[in-house]
């Protein structure tokens, strides 16, 4: 009986999946907070029409930081050609929160920073874990996700904004 | 177990009564009727009987736990669940997480100002110390409340919360009622006068209450126990101030030995940032703040927390750091320092190089606080006396660690880590009669990207100590094919075991494909004792030899 329910869950999940996948995603609304503590709705998040990268990550996580580190380097191109905004959502807990807004002058990033110590906005996107990336479009709608982060991986996620950008549809 | 049945059929109906509702969506377009996202995890090991690094016999042989959330939205309403199932529990989880169910369902709605949850939520007031209900699934931990949950924002810059409820307990619920109340304050956004100061002003005060029967035959014991907590913010230009301060009456438990006295906890950040530099210093203050939502029990696993006790150390990622000796938060006592700097040498200068160079400089102390004993067993029981300002004379933890990243070219970037750690074995594993263990570590982390798709990185660490298991080295290598795959080899060899024969090599292999969210990872080799974090918290995980295959999925 276990097992059919197992089965039987997966399979839906599955099936649900399949036609989720082919319609539109909105960003969900979630009250979260901005680099400098102050409540942020996450419905609220904007770029005039142009892409949007939200990518998941924490002081902690040596690939998140790879990624972000990596993609800092080549973001005044990004932003110049693509009019694309990066925002990063740390979900840093109490233990760390503090260290966020430190650790992103310091390192430099131009990025938009969110905090989610709780990981409500985390689990409102089905992040299992960091790092995540979502691909947002004009119309604010998600139209692609990676999970983790290997060196080679920005390549792919700027091809997709570059097309974002130009209109194409990436699916 | 019945009961289990029923809540999964409701559950399932439930999920077809909304994929029927999306599949006709599909078709019709148009209409909206909502949206169904959701996630998939799955851990599962096969078990090697591995007498030389103390792998017992497990009797399922193969151990699976995995977990699906799914959530419906629509507009302003959204509901969801979380189906979980453990085959038995991975080894180092508690095995109360046994067979399946829905142990998270939800439904929330939000009108005008007002934001209404019933079913299961997680919560937090202020950074944690009085209130956080929160998961950490990779470490089993989930203290969620079952309850409802009234959110408002009357005025600009204020939010109210009202919380009642009872805390998840594995596939049930704890004995305890949990209530508490929230107000937060952003003082520019409420006055117009101070839109536009350059000063941005914070505050807020929490309440939590814990209502529990005294069933106790020995003392008479409080059945509802109070804690409040103030907190404030001031940032003005690149510099900023944040403390919290958090009391809680008598609450006797099974964690204090029953002892009458009042806990507390004070925790205050100072930071400074600008481009290029961020400095951080934190101080805390903890006495006797277990505050769970059943008073008798103390288990390891973290179970019934209500607060939240953030370790005041930098989180280490590096595997013979991370796992060997962290520190994990003292609730029944502890004061504890910090100092973070980070600075970036600029691109383009002698010392800089071409992309520039990041220093990072981390120093965390942690003692005992300082006590005088009542010697009042018999009488008051209220334990001892605590002088507030003071430090005692135990030092648990100790930690100076110097980081420094840097790109070379497009080809090679390499970052070098050292750690020297002072760790009292006794009171953070609560191993009695072993030694401080006083350690140097030392890591090379070399990224070769080989062109614009394939790169290899490899780790190189060396952890020095004459105490405990005495010197560990690691080395990782990793070579990734982007987009898609991983392949990775990790050896730790304990070279330096005072017993030749404990002197033991932990191979480890893993594969990794990922195509956009979804991941599955396929690992066969020997797993070491050890501890493993996500965030402040920390699971014992046992040693292992094995394959273990992980999958993750969103959609």
């Amino acid at each position: 009986m276990k097992t059919f329910i197992s089965i039987l869950s997966l399979t839906l999940l599955i099936s649900s999946a399949s036609f989720a996948q082919s319609e539109s995603r909105k960003i969900p609304e979630v009250k979260i907070q901005n680099i400098n503590g102050v409540p942020f709705n996450t419905g609220s998040i904007e770029n005039d029409g142009k892409p949007i990268i939200i990518s998941f990550w924490a002081t902690w996580c040596s690939p998140c930081k790879r990624e972000l580190n990596t993609i800092a380097d080549e973001y005044p191109d990004w932003t110049d050609e693509t009019g694309v905004k990066l925002i990063a959502v740390s979900i840093d807990d109490s233990r760390n929160i503090q260290k966020v807004k430190p650790y992103v002058n310091g390192q430099d990033w131009d990025y938009d920073v969110l905090l989610d110590p709780n990981g409500d906005f985390k689990r409102a996107m089905n992040v299992n874990n960091v790092p995540h990336t979502f691909l947002v479009n004009g119309n604010k709608e998600i139209v692609w996700q990676h999970n983790s982060y290997s060196p080679g991986d920005e390549e792919e996620l700027y091809e997709l904004v570059q097309k974002l950008a130009n209109g194409e549809s990436i699916n | 177990m019945t009961l289990e049945l029923t809540n999964i059929k409701k559950a399932l109906s439930l999920l077809f009564v909304l994929a029927a509702v999306s599949s006709t969506q599909a078709q019709e377009k148009k209409k909206d009727v909502g949206e169904i996202h959701g996630n998939f995890d799955l851990v599962s090991q096969y078990y090697n009987v591995d007498t030389l690094i103390g792998a017992p016999l497990v009797d399922e042989k193969i151990r699976m736990n995995a977990f699906s959330n799914l959530i419906y939205t629509k507009g302003k309403f959204s509901a969801g669940l979380r189906f979980e199932a453990y085959h038995n529990a991975v080894l180092g989880f508690n095995d109360q997480y046994r067979g399946n169910g829905i142990p998270f369902r939800y439904a929330s709605y939000s009108v005008d100002k007002l934001d209404i949850t019933i079913g299961h939520f997680y919560e937090q007031f202020g950074n944690g110390q009085i209130l956080r209900a929160y998961e950490e699934r990779g470490l089993g931990i989930d203290n969620v409340i079952d309850g409802i949950r009234v959110k408002g924002s009357p005025l600009k810059g204020l939010v109210l919360k009202g919380i009642i409820g009872e805390q998840r307990n594995y596939f049930d619920e704890g004995p305890g009622i949990v209530r508490g109340f929230d107000v937060d304050v952003q003082l520019n956004s409420l006055l117009k006068s101070l839109e536009t100061s350059k000063t941005r002003f914070s505050f807020g005060a929490s309440a939590v209450s814990k209502y529990q029967q005294d069933n106790n035959s020995t003392y008479t014991l409080p059945e509802n126990v109070l804690a409040y907590s103030v907190r404030g913010r001031l940032i003005r230009g690149d510099f900023s101030l944040d403390g919290e301060y958090t009391y809680k009456y008598n609450d006797p438990s099974l964690d204090n030995n029953f002892i009458f006295k009042d806990g507390q906890s004070a925790l205050v950040s100072a930071a400074y940032s600008r481009k290029g530099l961020g400095i951080t210093f934190s101080v805390k203050h903890t006495d006797n703040m277990f505050f769970r939502s059943d008073r008798n029990n103390n288990s390891v696993f973290n179970d019934l927390f209500i607060n939240y006790m953030p370790a005041l150390t930098r989180q280490h990622t590096y595997n013979l750091a991370a796992t060997l000796y962290p520190y994990a938060t003292q609730p029944r006592g502890e004061v504890a320092f910090q100092t973070d700097v980070i600075y970036k040498i600029k691109r383009k200068t002698a010392l800089g190089g071409k992309y520039g160079t990041t220093i990072a400089v981390n120093y965390a102390l942690a003692y005992n606080i300082d006590t005088v004993s009542l010697n009042d067993r018999n009488s008051s029981r209220l334990g001892y006396e605590t002088n507030f300002f003071g430090v005692g004379d135990r030092q648990y933890f100790g930690d100076f660690n110097v980081e420094v990243a840097r790109k070379f070219n497009k080809k090679f970037k390499a970052k070098f880590t050292y750690i020297y750690l002072h760790y009292d074995m006794e009171i953070i594993q609560g191993l009695g009669g072993k030694p401080n263990v006083h350690a140097n570590i030392g890591v090379a982390d070399l990224l070769f990207k080989l062109n614009k798709k394939h790169a290899i990185r490899t780790e190189l660490q060396s952890l020095t100590t004459p105490q405990d298991q005495g010197n560990w080295a690691t080395v990782v290598v990793e070579y990734t094919y982007s987009p898609h795959w991983t392949v990775a080899v990790m050896d730790q060899w304990n070279y330096g075991n005072s017993d030749p024969t404990d002197r033991l090599h932990y191979p480890y292999l893993t594969v990794g494909y990922v195509k956009n969210a979804n991941r599955i990872m396929l690992s066969y080799g020997r797993q070491r004792a050890g501890i493993f974090c996500v965030g402040g918290v920390c699971r014992v995980v046992p040693a292992s030899n094995g394959f273990n295959i992980a999958i993750t999925s969103s959609f």
